[in-house]
């Protein structure tokens, strides 16, 4: 095994996820980059990755966050960005972590309302719908009733 | 601030809640991101080495396999350092190979054995699940820094 001598000692990196009706992945790449300082910004189709010193990141990510703060959403990476052990130009194919993404994503407007009702304990929420039970569903298909 | 193991440990939507109402999201890039800036012998892909499934022997026995024990090096101290933790049920996208899945079990087996406090969710899917979703865990977030205040 080689020897490993890892890049970035002493930096966090933060993914930014956006998902805005008033502000896109690029506008707040733009805004960002004004702000910066020196941390380091890369851009993504989601929003981007930021990667700095701890306190200088937290500062830029508050920053971030006023442009829209129902829409803007932020989690740690391991990795710093390009790594080749995660980066999808050396893979190929979809970045592992990529679906876990996607599904999120899928669920973030439900958050997005969360975070915009006002805060007033919690509400009672109706119970889900049960999917149709395939016996029930064979039982009426054979019950032919009109 | 308290710190707040998410499970999903990866998930985007806990760990944004947790930093935004004030406390410490744990989850699995804080132990990912100490191995990668940790010097020593590559082991791709993760730099993790042969030592992890003799340091996961702490939480999980020999007869385990090494795979789990390995994923354990990583979550389980952080699962000792948190002081709560938010679980979401039958996350879908949290499903993997049987290291993946027992590790998962293990995880949450040990939260809930540890006696800190525990919240259960589902992830919403309409408008008044994420408001009482969101809801849940700011109500939740709130009582615990109440608790760290007495």
């Amino acid at each position: 095994m080689a020897e490993y001598t890892p890049a970035y000692v002493g930096t966090v990196t933060k993914y930014v996820f956006i998902e805005s009706p008033h502000l896109t992945p690029k506008d707040l790449a733009l805004r960002a980059y004004e702000i910066s300082g020196g941390v380091m910004i890369k851009e993504t189709c989601f929003g981007m990755q930021v990667t700095g010193k701890p306190d200088e990141v937290e500062t830029l990510i508050a920053r971030i966050r006023e442009f829209d703060p129902s829409h803007i959403y932020v989690k740690d990476r391991g990795f710093p960005p390009g790594d080749e052990r995660r980066c999808r130009a050396n893979l190929g194919g979809a970045r592992p972590g990529y679906l876990g993404h996607e599904f999120e994503m899928g669920r973030i407007r439900y958050i997005a309302r969360g975070l915009e009702a006002p805060a007033t304990g919690v509400p009672a929420v109706p119970e889900r719908r049960e999917p149709l039970d395939a016996r029930k569903l064979k039982e009426l298909m054979e019950a032919e009733e009109p | 601030m308290v710190k707040v193991f998410i499970y999903p440990a990866t998930s985007l939507i806990l760990s944004d809640m947790v930093a935004r109402f004030g406390h410490e999201p744990i989850g699995s890039a804080l132990g990912i991101r100490e191995r990668i800036q940790t010097p020593g012998f590559e082991s791709p892909p993760l730099q993790i080495t042969p030592e992890e499934p003799k340091k996961g022997l702490k939480w999980a026995a020999v007869e385990v396999p090494s795979g789990v024990r390995g994923r354990m090096a990583i979550y389980g101290p952080l699962i000792e350092q948190s002081e709560a933790a938010i679980i979401i049920r039958e996350a879908e996208f949290a499903f993997g190979c049987m290291g993946c899945a027992r590790t998962n079990e293990l995880i949450q087996f040990s939260l809930r054995h540890r006696g800190i406090p525990v919240l259960d969710l589902e992830y919403p899917s309409s408008d008044e699940e994420g408001i009482a979703f969101v809801a849940a865990i700011r109500e939740f977030l709130a009582g615990l820094a109440k608790e760290g205040q007495a």
